[in-house]
């Protein structure tokens, strides 16, 4: 029995004549849907499998779907004749365009088994001239395979060879996804063995020696080394640096990728003519007083390095110079050069160096790609993916990157044993993550996967609505970490002359298990997200973007123009300052919900042409409507039902007046702005989602207390279920006085229920306030009964979804994720927002 | 919702009641009818031989207003479709229940008193809460020239809060001698050309209506052209509901008004020196981002040398414009093949817009966050990186001489800033320095020796493809 290896991310090309057996091959060795066969194709284009007319079509529909396979990173298997050159051509450059190897297997078995086997089927009507011509194409092309780009060739010649085959699917070398570290990740040394020697010490290796005290190991009880190349060259002690990585490697206590200066070293030994340059002499030289079998040696581990590995389960990506997504796990002479060189653009410098194409910038994906080749001051994370040259050579420093735990190490060059072409620490500022995001991090349609929530989609048309928002009116991404989610309104009370009661929030709950709740007042103001930094340089060094943070609406729009907002920040900042906010968080920066008071600060214009307007209209059109009413009356006329109700409707506008007027006072500058935080939603590496509403209050009151003159303290009372009297007592009496009404939160903050993810708060809004949205005349019984039904159900569901995708952002900005991670969350916050939702709600 | 027609028929020989038999309207009996959105009611708050009074009284049921709107209204409306002023104010809807309830006397026929509806009579008209958009002035230059003596008085928006000042309505008296026929076409046509506001309810062949009555008189007012303009605006007004729900959201509205800068010739002058200059370079590939409603792609359309276009624009609302206006669908293959419509952004990267000839940012910088404008730069001259970039936007030196621009506004109310020459040259350098470009200015309108050209240009020409 013969075994074929085959690469398990290949494109397989199976080859033969008709009646070859090539289906009933691919059957047996292969998953239905890992093989395409033209046949199917042909079938799919013109509902006959044997159409020879619809080959092309066929062709490009079985090219189409074995391209979005190879992209996918599936192996592949073309059931196909595969006789002719031109044929098997296009297959190979669908290979080489996705990076995955092509393989050849040729069925080749007797002429008169093929013209049989097509004899027993009565689809195919060619005689045995047609299979004798695919033979002798087959013939003709077999010797040139190999030459046609095919990594390797099975030819199998009899039934029998067929027939016993199997197939095994071996791992690229690159796959070491079942190695999870930890892992040491050691940047471009050079030849600098004495920082190497004493980076390891410093990260818990043993170094071992041999007779004459030179270095041959180093071993770490429980992690590896990951030694990202470019060993050698321009250091002063390139033969002791290999000699400890050989060691290493050989030992299995270390990987090693090869850096562009091994490749050419490589050439170098193996005498091939290259440019002695850019250190190679220094190590051409340094390696001449070595034995020859050293110098073997050094060939033979660089010839063997593999150029990029993928670890951990795909969660770790190594090579010297970086690696797009796309080529992770592949192999390809492409994917070897990228590794090695990395890209670049064709164009140098004012140093005369390449000028690399910016990969890192545009990187998307999910595994962390650590890398070096690119000497920078200070290794900066972009987008999950991080550079560790920091020019040791050059008189920078040796660099680590422990996995997982994310933490560098580094260890001080002696000295400058190297001049670099381009100076260090004036370079380029240090490279960051691109302050412009890309259009396809945002619209489209989109899943994101919360921790909270499961899977939440995105439609396109949402993100679309959200595009023109974003682009038109929202802040700088950067600065904009967070959007609140929508809040629902309790279900309809059975009250007489109420639509909202809190009995309703309390029975809700409890419906859904949860009997500790909080009551907070709810400020008829503006939802204003804060981002807070606690000195001026935090929000370049954190954010990347020049600033003190930022006073943001429910949309992402700033609420004032720069320097209002700056004197805010200033001011919010002595406040929390002195509460002692950051110190116990141990934070330079902080994110607070809140509402900002007076409404009319932001909303004036609303305020004036919506709600004034009402008002000026109904209180010069309904007394003239009234006195003309009133004389008719008193001639005689039958108008009475319609006095009364004009009466009515007088009143009523008297009170919608009213209701609107309480919240509006006047501003001028930040005099009369008022703020009343209520959560805290994240600080570095911290959110506050789990912490209790009574902790979040805390902070609250404590800033009230350090600055009373600019925040308002958020009245609250906590309910359980003994006994809701009091609560409702409360409600009414907030209510009576004009307040907007209150929100009824589980006091224990982010609660999952065994019904799934609970409502962050439930809002009862007064009877009053109401009227602002239902209109003045709502409490009239006729337009207050339609006004009953509500349907809520699409409420809550969205309320839920926008809570979840808030909190993920806000996990990931805790976490320093990348900006379009963080981006993509808050961007979906406000494509839901777009959602057509009764607004009454 | 509420207005008063009275006459004390001086001068002719009839007792004043009469007016009852011209208005086909029973003195003696209050009538109702159904009209859109509610209850039309008129009764006489007095009706003697001295003095006849009529009064209209629009009784509007908001609930159902809404509720019967438009299609997908049912779910999609917003805030403002439910607390506003329709059921107070003398809108669109008093007037077409005006034409509802006095057709016959709009027609100009009294089979009782013939005589009388023939020859005009004395008239007071008395509407407590006008709308008005352009003030008490307005509706004196609406009125007026149609022999009306106008008292308008502006409505204070909050007693209580003066610092607001005046509301956008007037309480409108009418006295004059006319036909009762044109006074009540007057009223059917002018009533919501002065609130010009946004219709929710009003279908298109309403606004068909309003144009036939105002035969006969409409030809020879001397604001004919606004009338028209204002009517056109109404038929045009798409409501963006999703866009407006994300404005509610945070307490403000959504700006939908048109440019100050008046003279259509302004905007054909700049499509056609952007157009000149985009053959001058000999671009075939181009890109109008922040296309709009597509009125520059029209014209670059038309030249056969424009290989490609790109039309991009922040708005999917406005892109369906574009499409429509040029009868996208309508178009043939070839002409097809030459033009796509893309929704983008310029704050963020778009990769499919790389590969470029030229991109035109046509009035587009001046709508973006002075802040947002690094944003704008990197997208546009280092993600898509054209040949050559044409930017055009007003030079708000020129401002003083646009005499309805009060100083220190600017030319459209959704502009962030409007540059002088100055400050547009700086920043144009700036750019340019930072990713390689050349530029250089040139002028769109005619120059004013003093203030310059009403609308400025900059092209900017990468170093690297015109050194090759």
């Amino acid at each position: 029995m013969t075994t074929i290896d085959i690469p398990a991310l290949s494109l397989v090309v199976l080859v033969g004549a008709s009646g070859s057996g090539k289906s009933t091959f691919a059957r047996t060795h292969f998953k239905a849907t890992e093989v395409i066969s033209s046949d199917f194709c042909r079938g799919l284009v013109s509902d006959d499998e044997n159409d020879q007319a619809a080959s092309a079509d066929a062709f490009e529909v079985l090219n189409f779907i074995a391209a979005k396979r190879l992209a996918a990173g599936r192996l592949t298997v073309i059931d196909a004749t595969n006789v002719q050159p031109e044929a098997r051509k296009e297959l190979v450059a669908l290979a080489r365009e996705h990076d995955v190897l092509p393989v050849a297997i040729v069925l080749d078995p007797p002429e008169r088994v093929c013209v049989e086997r097509n004899a027993q089927r009565p689809d195919r009507q060619f005689g045995a001239k047609v299979v004798a011509r695919q033979r002798s194409q087959l013939k003709r092309g077999l010797r040139s395979l190999k030459r046609e780009g095919f990594r390797t060739v099975h030819v199998l010649d009899s039934v029998e060879e067929i027939d016993a085959v199997s197939i095994e699917r071996t791992r690229l070398f690159n796959d070491v996804t079942d190695q999870t570290g930890p892992f040491d990740i050691i940047g471009d040394i050079h030849g600098c063995r004495a920082e190497l020697e004493q980076l390891l010490t410093e990260l818990g290796y043993t170094l071992t020696r041999d007779a004459i005290g030179r270095p041959i190991d180093a071993v770490h009880p429980d992690r590896r080394a990951i030694f990202v190349g470019d060993l050698v060259d321009r250091g002063p002690d390139t033969p002791g640096v290999l000699r400890l990585v050989m060691g290493m490697v050989a030992a299995g206590h270390a990987y090693c990728v090869p850096g562009n200066h091994e490749d050419k070293l490589l050439k170098a030994l193996r005498g091939r003519n290259v440019k002695i340059s850019h250190g190679l002499e220094t190590t051409l030289e340094q390696l001449a007083e070595e034995p020859p079998e050293f110098r073997d040696a050094v060939a033979e581990f660089i010839d063997g390095l593999i150029s990029h590995y993928v670890f951990d389960g795909g969660k770790l990506v190594v090579s010297h110079a970086g690696l797009v997504e796309r080529m992770h796990g592949r192999a390809s002479g492409r994917v070897r050069s990228f590794c090695l060189y990395g890209e670049t653009t064709g164009e140098t410098d004012e140093f005369g160096l390449p000028v690399r194409y910016p990969w890192a910038n545009e990187y998307r994906g999910r595994a962390m790609v650590v890398y070096g080749h690119t000497p920078t001051p200070e290794p900066e994370w972009i987008n999950n993916t991080i550079c560790l040259d920091t020019g040791c050579v050059f008189g920078g420093a040796l660099t680590a990157l422990r996995y997982p735990e994310r933490e560098l190490v580094s260890i001080q060059a002696a000295e400058e044993y190297y001049a670099p072409a381009k100076p260090l620490h004036v370079a380029t500022a240090p490279a960051r993550e691109p302050d412009v995001l890309e259009l396809t991090d945002v619209t489209g349609r989109r899943v994101i996967e919360t921790l909270t929530h499961g899977r939440l989609s995105i439609r396109a048309e949402q993100a679309g609505a959200a595009l023109e928002v974003m682009s038109r009116f929202a802040i700088d991404p950067r600065f904009l970490l967070y959007l609140p989610p929508t809040m629902s309104p309790v279900s309809t009370s059975s009250e007489p002359g109420l639509l909202e009661h809190p009995l309703q929030a309390f029975e809700a709950f409890k419906g859904q298990g949860v009997t500790e709740l909080v009551c907070e007042e709810k400020h008829m103001g503006s939802r204003a997200v804060v981002l807070l930094t606690r000195d001026d340089d935090v929000a370049e060094k954190r954010f990347g973007l020049a600033g003190r943070g930022a006073v943001h609406t429910r949309t992402g729009r700033s609420f004032f123009e720069a320097p209002l907002t700056d004197e805010l920040l200033l001011r919010l900042r002595a406040v929390v300052e002195q509460a002692g906010v950051f110190d116990e968080l141990d934070t330079s920066w902080l994110l607070l919900d809140a509402e900002l008071l007076p409404w009319s600060a932001k909303a004036e214009d609303l305020l004036r042409n919506q709600y004034a307007a009402v008002g000026a209209a109904a209180r010069n059109s309904l007394p003239a409507a009234t006195a003309a009413l009133q004389s008719a009356s008193a001639a005689g006329l039958d108008v009475d039902r319609l006095l009364t109700a004009t009466e009515r409707r007088t009143a009523n506008v008297e009170r919608f007046t009213a209701a609107y007027r309480r919240y509006c006072w006047p501003t001028d500058g930040l005099d009369g702005i008022r703020v009343a935080p209520f959560q805290v939603l994240a600080s570095d590496g911290a959110t506050y989602q789990e912490r209790p509403h009574a902790w979040h209050l805390g902070i609250g009151d404590r800033m009230v207390a350090a600055g009373p003159d600019l925040i308002t303290p958020t009245r609250r009372l906590y309910v359980d279920m003994s006994g809701w009297d009091a609560a409702v007592a409360w409600w009414q009496e907030l209510t009576d006085a004009g307040g907007e009404g209150m929100v009824v939160k589980p006091a224990a903050n982010l609660t999952r229920t065994a019904k799934g993810l609970a409502q962050p708060g439930l809002k009862v809004r007064g009877q009053e306030y109401l009227r602002l949205i239902y209109g003045p005349d709502y409490t009239e019984p006729a337009n207050f009964e339609r006004l009953r039904d509500r349907n809520l159900g699409h409420k809550r569901s969205l309320a839920l979804r926008e809570y979840a995708l808030g909190l993920e952002a806000l996990e990931r900005a805790a976490r320093g994720e990348p900006l379009w991670r963080i981006h993509e969350c808050v961007f979906s916050v406000l494509a839901l927002e777009s959602e057509p939702v009764d607004p009454r709600l | 919702m509420f207005l008063t027609l009275a006459t004390d028929l001086a001068g002719v020989d009839a007792p004043a009641s009469d007016f009852g038999f011209l208005l086909h309207k029973n003195p003696a009996r209050p009538q109702g009818i159904e009209v859109t959105g509610g209850t039309a009611h008129v009764f006489y708050p007095q009706a003697t031989d001295e003095r006849c009074t009529a009064a209209v009284l629009l009784e509007i049921d908001p609930i159902a207003l809404v509720r019967s709107g438009r299609g997908k209204a049912q779910e999609g409306f917003t805030l403002g479709q439910y607390v506003n002023d329709r059921p107070y104010a003398a809108s669109s809807l008093l007037a077409v229940a005006l034409g509802k309830l006095f057709r016959t006397a709009m027609n100009g026929r009294c089979d009782a008193r013939p005589d009388l509806a023939a020859r005009p009579i004395p008239l007071e008209i008395h509407v407590p809460a006008l709308p008005c958009n352009g003030g008490a002035e307005l509706a004196g230059r609406m009125f007026g020239p149609l022999g009306w003596n106008v008292d308008a008085r502006p409505v204070p928006l909050d007693p209580e809060i003066p610092a607001w000042g005046d509301s956008r309505y007037v309480d409108l008296r009418l006295t004059g001698v006319l036909r009762l026929a044109d006074a009540l076409n007057h009223l059917y046509v002018l009533l919501p050309v002065l609130d010009d506001a946004k219709h929710y309810w009003v279908g298109s062949d309403e606004v068909d209506k309003l144009v036939r009555a105002g035969e006969g008189w409409l030809g020879g007012h001397p604001d004919k052209d606004l009338i028209s303009h204002r009517y056109l605006a109404h038929r045009r007004y798409l409501a963006d509901t999703a866009l407006e729900r994300l404005a509610e959201a945070d307490g403000v509205e959504l700006v939908e008004e048109p440019s100050e800068e008046g003279s259509v010739s302004l905007a054909v002058e700049r499509r056609q020196t952007v157009a000149g200059v985009l053959r001058e370079l000999g671009a075939r590939r181009i890109a109008d981002l922040g296309c709009g409603e597509g009125a520059l792609v029209g014209e670059l359309l038309k030249d056969p040398m424009v290989g490609e276009l790109i039309a991009t624009d922040v708005s999917a609302r406005a892109l369906i414009g574009a499409k429509r206006r040029l009868h996208y669908n309508d178009l043939p293959d070839r002409q097809r093949e030459r033009l796509r419509f893309l929704q983008s952004s310029v704050t963020y990267a778009d990769h499919r817009l790389t590969g470029l000839d030229a991109a035109v940012l046509m009035e587009v910088i001046e709508h973006v966050d002075p802040p947002r404008l690094h944003a704008l730069a990197k997208s546009v001259f280092q993600a898509a990186r054209p040949a050559a970039v044409i930017v055009t936007t007003p030079n708000s030196d020129y401002n003083v001489r646009f005499p309805s621009l009060p100083t220190g506004r600017f030319r459209h109310p959704d502009h962030r800033f409007e540059w002088t020459r100055t400050e547009f040259q700086s920043w144009a350098h700036e750019v340019a320095r930072v990713f390689g470009y050349r530029v250089e200015f040139r002028p769109v309108g005619a120059e004013d020796p003093e203030v310059g050209p009403p609308t400025q240009l900059a092209l900017f020409r990468q170093l690297e493809k015109v050194a090759a």
